[in-house]
Order: C-alpha cells, then structure tokens, then sequence
C-alpha cells in the first residue's frame, strides 16, 4: 500500500470510548487474554467480572466487550441472554425470588408469581422502573414445609397466599416511603 | 475425512462410503432424501430441527442424519411407521409454534416448512398450544424480520458468520423464548447488517424478507402520464433469473421478454442498467490507470456491490481510500436518468420516477443514501424491486411471461456491451475492466477479450496478467469471508495487489438476496445454480456484436454530448460518491 492515505479509519475512537466504560481490572483481563487460543470461551470470565462489577451487563459495556476481545457483539448478547445468572439491568434495592420448587409450585407457586408480576408490571428477571424491586425466582430453598415460598432479600416468607404477597410488598413500600418521608424532613 | 470406506446398510442395502460421511449423505447416494430444515450443505451443522430423525439398529433413540457420521457395520433404517410419526410429530410442533397464515405469506409455495409438512403428511393439528408473539421488525431499508415465523433453524446465523463474517445475527434467550436477531434485537439498520440479504436467501421461511417496494411502484405506474414519468431500468443479472420466476429452465436468458413485460406493466420507458455498467467500466478503468501511473492507492477496490460498501464502512474503514468513488451501475444510471435524460426530454426531474429491478436487497438501502439524492433530498432511485418482486408484479398482473414476444430496451441508454451483461457474475466486473484496460495499456484496438482466469463461481481468484510489459496482479473475491482473506492479505502487506474485485453474495449478483428461490428440491446457494445463472450472462456476452464497454458508441455518444470527459469535472460531480466509516463498527 502506498503513500498519502486518508485516515479513515474509526478503530482508535472506538478503542478509546470502550476502554472508557469499563475498570481496569477487566481492560487488563480482556488484555491478558487477547490473542489466546480459545479466547472466545473466555467472554463468559468476562461478563462475570463485568456483573461483578456492575451487578449487571449493561449495552455499552457489552459492545466495549465486544470490540475490545474482538467477539461479535450479537455473540455477546446471545451468551447474555442465554444464563439465567446474567443480568441485563440493574439490580432493584430489593430483591423478591419466588420459589418455583416442586413442593411451592404445587401449592399454587405460579398464582403467587402471576399476582407479583402484575403487582410489579414486571417479569421475572426485570427491575421495577423505580428501582425498588427485582422479581426473580429460585429452585426449591430447602423450606419446603411453609410451601409456597417466597423471599425478600434474605427473610423468607411462608406460606404466602396472592393476597398476602400483595401486602409484603406493600410494607416495603411503606417502609421506603417512610424511609423517603424522613429524608426530606432532615 | 480420510480415504478409509466404511461399510454400512441403510434400509437394507449395503453401501460403502468414506469415513466421516454423514448419514444424509450416504443415504443421498442411494436416492433416499431424509427430510431436512436446518441442514444445509455449504454451512455447519447445527443440528437443531431433529427433522431428519433415523433409527439405527441397536439404539432406542432416534439419531439425526445430518449431524451422525456412519461407522462400521451401522444399519440404518430411514423409514418406519415410528419414524414416519417422529417427524411428522416435530414438524406438527414447530406448525404449532408458527403463524397460520400460508395463504397470505409471501414464501407460499415456496416454504420449506410448507413443504416438508406436506410431504411428511401433516394433515391435521393436534398439538394447538400456546404461540410466540413478535412484532415484524420491519423499519430497515432492506431487510425485514418477522421472528414468528423463524423456526430456528439457525440458518440465518450461519451464513451470516460464516459465509458473510458479519456474525450479525445470534439466537437471544432460551427454550420458547428463543429468538434470533442482531445483537440487543437493535433494528437491523442499527445493527452490523451490511444489508446483502443472504439470510433472506438461505430462510426456509418467511422470517426474513426484503422490504417490499411493489406497493409504490403500482402507485406510481397509476399515475398519469403527465404526472409521473415512469422509468425503469434492469440489472445484468435480472436475464439470467427472471424466467425461474415462471418456471422456465434455470439459466435462460430472458432479456426480450424481460422488457415487454416491463412496458405492458405500464413503464413510459425501459432502459438497461448495463448501460450504467459500461460507464462504470470506463470511469473504473480511467481511476484505476490514473492510479497505477502515480502508484497511489493501490490495490482498487471495486464498488458495484452495496453489500460490499456498507461491509467497508463498517468493517474496513481504513480501506476506504482504496475503493473506487465510481456510484455503482444502478446509482450512474439513475443519475444520467434525472440528470442528462430529464433534459433531453424536457422534464422536471421531480416528474420522473426511477425504477431499478435488482437482483439485490441492499440496493434498497443504497437508494436511500443521503449521497445519492439530488439536491433538494429527492434520490435518483425512487424505487428497487428485486427479481422476486418484479416476477410477482408480473404475474399478478396477468402477464403470460413465457408467451411474451423480445423487446427492445429503449435507446440511447439501452445500448450496451457484453461486458456490461457479466457484470451479474462474480469475475465479470474485472473482466469488463479488464477489456478496457488493456486497449489501453496496448493502445490496439484489438486487446485481448476473454479472461478465463477469471471466471467460475469459486470464492476466491487470484491471476497475474502482464499487459503491455505491465505487470497486473488481480483477485476476485465473493462471499465476504473471502473478501475478508483477500484485504487481510493485502494490507498485510506481503502480497502486492493492483486491482480487487469484491461482491458480497456468494457466487455475484446472479445469487444475490433479492433473486427467485430456487426449486424445493435445490438448496438455496448451491454453486450450481450459480455455474448455471452466469453460463446465461457469459452466452449474451460471446452473442453480442460490442463486448467492450468503451466501444458502446452510446457511452462515446454521451460523453461527447453531456459528461466531457472520464473522471473530469462533470464526470466526478454526477457518477463518483464517498464513503465514510460506520457504526457500530463490525468485528472482523
Ligand atoms: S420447593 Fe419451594 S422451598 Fe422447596
Ligand atoms: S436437518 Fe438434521 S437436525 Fe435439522
């Protein structure tokens, strides 16, 4: 190739708008494994260390991923989508998991997670527009004997009709309320 | 594979095949064809349908044809009343999963889906259940995406890594929930799509289509005559398919029925974009001279494919100063259309509307560019129908194709070479340069015409041509994952190459998006078809009296009268563009 060639190329913005996305500590990772081998099985350490981080897989990190690991982005998302244990929003400060264990889900699991879904507007795995609550679900916590199950953060609830789940939200809706009431007056 | 032969039976008889055939295959040989959906030749296996389910003495459960190689002393039975009902069982399911809507969808008669439930004897549902729901992702300029109606084949994702290396599409989420897409489920023009439409191609369904441009093209031929100027022009590869359309034998050259049909569907005048692509060729080979005098920007990159261009910018856009400013054959045409032609007749070019029957989806989206519109935003091509578009318009006009008498495209600018008609094939824009370059070179009228070492189907061509005691390394590429090689050699820096051909569908333009489906008993992209669409360009091309662009007395004609001269001022401002680098940027 010769002489006089226009710059047109984008690669050095792209690089340093990445790199501006994400710590250090995954940069250097991402680094590290450049080039290897089998590089690609390393995205899943990647996305890890990026939840890890942010306690979700935001969009612009995942095309700093991307473009910095040199994976295609759609293959990004697709590994993202695919584990449960990713997560593609913030997390809400608390979190709801309904149990959908055998013994919960025969005493009526899925009423229960239909009434907090519409109660929220959220599916599972999504976080109230708000911020306050994730809906999540789990498998089986061992306390089967208070069927059907439920637990906010880490008290657990049980057994819990649709009606009452309606009013546990409630009282940490309250209790944030209260909590946002007393802020203000201070 | 090696060359070891393994013995095996298949409904009985005895059949010996290399180690590491499949069982599809082997069975192939007998004449057995095991249904299949997401198997496709060209491209990995993925093994996902369970269509092609087998039994095989010894095992209780099914083994799939496409993905199970054969070993010694395997007895394979292809079909039993049990088989029969697991196929016909699975297929039932993803119908389950599948909008009932076979009358209205476009790939009616044409769907895999459709006819692998025909055949398998699908005659009633039993397994009515609940169905995936998605909006039809229909806000690009070329490609649209209709999630319900993809029965995750992952045929789409394949051909758009491995054949393209757009690696654009992935499948999102799991089990029911799956859904294939661009990365986030962007838009496809906000994702890396280059637009060529290859997963339209290679769907068995209707989950990816062309964004359909009939709907204005009927209003605009509604219109009076006085209102709208109806004109429309034709790409090479467009002669070479159209008569698949209407069930003539593959590789018939239609051009005269082509342009009767056009003008009884209504169009004021009906020009050839060859002509475009002899103009291409002589602006093409000016730049590409100009260029090895000074030693600048070598190697050039040819720019007649808009698949290829929007990969460029955004895969490649440091090779930007490589590639030809010379508009594509549709894009001169159009242009001279609204331009030169506009003053000629007397009319406002706001009064003409521009047809391009295209073998391609992404010259949808080329149309649309901002540089390609006149100043006050109107674009020189108003409308691009693809083969399958334009076959449909004709028949649902009534117009018996097959019985139509040859027309004659309108003149001057229905005047072309031969070089112009391979234009359709991969290798053919390097030979009409080729032709060119050498009277040129030689400065004798007589150079030489056929460049063999340029033709066939194959992905990647390399020659070297001395000229004139010019030295000319060449390459030829289709299918961008070969592209990729060939620019990642040439920036490399060891090979020195002068002039790259690029086509982004597998085969040119002949296999474009936009081209007719193949028969059900093809695979959509078999080399093939490819071999037999350009042995019909190449059969016009040796037929023709002019076989080199710049010998077209219409071109000469047209520069003398309008443009002045190759690459000069007028030249530049009405048939060159520019590109620029894209996001999101591509990874390669
Ligand atoms: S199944 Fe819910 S606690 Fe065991
Ligand atoms: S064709 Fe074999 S699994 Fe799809």
């Amino acid at each position: 190739m010769s002489h006089a060639i226009a710059n047109t190329d984008n690669w050095a913005e792209v690089k340093a708008a990445c790199e501006a996305v994400l710590p250090k500590h995954i940069l250097d990772f991402i680094e590290a494994n450049h080039g290897q081998a089998h590089s690609e099985s390393q995205l899943i350490a990647i996305l890890h260390l990026v939840q890890g981080h942010f306690g979700f897989l935001g969009q612009e990190q995942m095309h700093a991923v991307a473009q910095l690991a040199q994976i295609p982005l759609a293959k990004v998302t697709g590994v993202a989508t695919f584990y449960h244990y990713f997560r593609l929003q913030p997390r809400g400060k608390h979190i709801i998991n309904v149990c959908l264990g055998t013994a919960c889900y025969v005493k009526g699991a899925d009423k229960l997670s239909q009434r907090l879904m519409d109660e929220l507007g959220i599916q599972f795995g999504e976080t109230t527009k708000d911020g306050l609550f994730s809906l999540e679900s789990t498998r089986c916590l061992g306390t089967c004997g208070l069927a059907p199950v439920i637990m906010v953060d880490d008290q657990v609830y049980g057994p819990v009709s649709p009606a009452e789940a309606s009013l546990i939200v409630d009282k940490y809706l309250k209790k944030e309320k209260g909590a946002k009431a007393e802020a203000a007056k201070a | 594979m090696t060359d070891k032969m393994i013995n095996i039976t298949i409904d009985g008889e005895p059949l010996q095949v290399p180690a590491g055939t499949t069982v599809l295959k082997a069975a192939e040989k007998l004449g057995i064809n095991i249904p299949r959906l997401c198997y496709h030749p060209n491209l990995s296996i993925e093994g996902a349908c369970r269509v092609c389910v087998t039994q095989v003495k010894g095992f209780n459960h099914f083994l799939t044809a496409c993905s199970q190689e054969v070993w010694e002393g395997m007895d394979i039975q292809t079909n039993s009343p049990e088989i029969r009902q697991a196929r016909r069982d699975i297929v039932e399911l993803l119908l389950d999963n599948h909008p009932k809507d076979c009358q209205t969808c476009e790939r009616d008669g044409n769907c895999e889906l459709q006819k692998q439930a025909y055949r398998l004897g699908v005659r009633e549902r039993h397994f009515e259940g609940q169905r995936k729901r998605y909006p039809v992702e229909d806000s690009g300029k070329s490609v649209v995406r209709n999630p319900e109606k993809c029965i995750l084949c992952g045929r789409c994702v394949r051909v758009c890594a491995e054949v393209q290396g757009v690696n654009n599409l992935s499948q999102h989420g799991r089990g029911f929930h799956t859904v294939v897409g661009p990365a986030n489920l962007v838009n496809m023009d906000d994702s890396v799509c280059i637009q060529c439409g290859q997963c339209v191609a290679v769907c068995p369904t209707a989950a990816f289509l062309e964004q359909d441009h009939t709907e204005r093209v009927w209003e605009a031929l509604a219109l009076p005559r006085d209102v709208k100027h109806v004109v429309v022009h034709t790409a090479p590869a467009i002669r070479a398919t159209m008569g698949e359309m209407f069930g003539l034998p593959m590789g018939t050259p239609v051009t005269g029925k082509l342009v009767t049909a056009l003008r009884r569907l209504g169009f004021d005048a009906v020009f050839d974009t060859n002509f475009g692509a002899d103009l291409t060729i002589i602006e093409e080979a000016t730049e590409f001279l100009s260029r090895m005098e000074k030693g600048e920007n070598l190697p050039l990159l040819t720019s007649c494919s808009p698949g290829w261009v929007n990969f460029l910018e955004k895969f490649y856009p440091e090779l930007i100063p490589h590639t030809s400013t010379c508009k594509s054959p549709m894009q001169m045409m159009s242009t001279l259309l609204k331009t030169y032609y506009a003053e000629k007749k007397g009319l406002d070019p706001k009064d003409i509307y521009v047809v391009a029957i295209m073998p391609c989806v992404a010259k949808k989206f080329e149309a649309g560019r901002s540089e390609h519109t006149m100043a006050d935003g109107i674009p020189y091509t108003d409308a691009v129908l693809t083969t399958r578009e334009l076959g449909w318009m004709i028949k649902s006009y009534g117009i018996d194709f097959e019985a139509l008498p040859d027309g004659e495209f309108d003149r001057p600018l229905g005047v072309s070479s031969g070089a112009a008609d391979i234009f359709g094939a991969t290798g053919g824009v390097m030979e009409a340069a080729l032709r060119t370059a050498a009277v040129k070179l030689t400065g004798e009228e007589l150079g030489p015409l056929d460049f063999v070492e340029v033709r066939g189907v194959t992905g990647l061509k390399e020659a070297s041509l001395k000229i004139n005691g010019v030295e000319i390394n060449i390459a030829v590429s289709n299918g961008l994952t070969n592209a990729k090689h060939i620019l990642d050699a040439a920036t490399a820096g060891g090979k020195k190459y002068h002039l790259i051909e690029i086509m982004a569908c597998p085969g040119g333009c002949i296999m474009g998006g936009g081209q007719p489906y193949p028969p059900l008993d093809w695979d959509p992209m078999d080399p093939e078809i490819a071999r037999t669409r350009a042995k019909a360009l190449y059969d016009i091309d040796s037929h023709k009296q002019l076989r080199r662009s710049h010998e077209n007395p219409a071109i000469e004609h047209l520069y003398a009268e309008f443009l002045g001269q190759p690459n000069g001022e007028k030249a530049h401002e009405l048939l060159h563009t520019h590109y620029n680098a894209r996001m999101p940027r591509g990874i390669r």
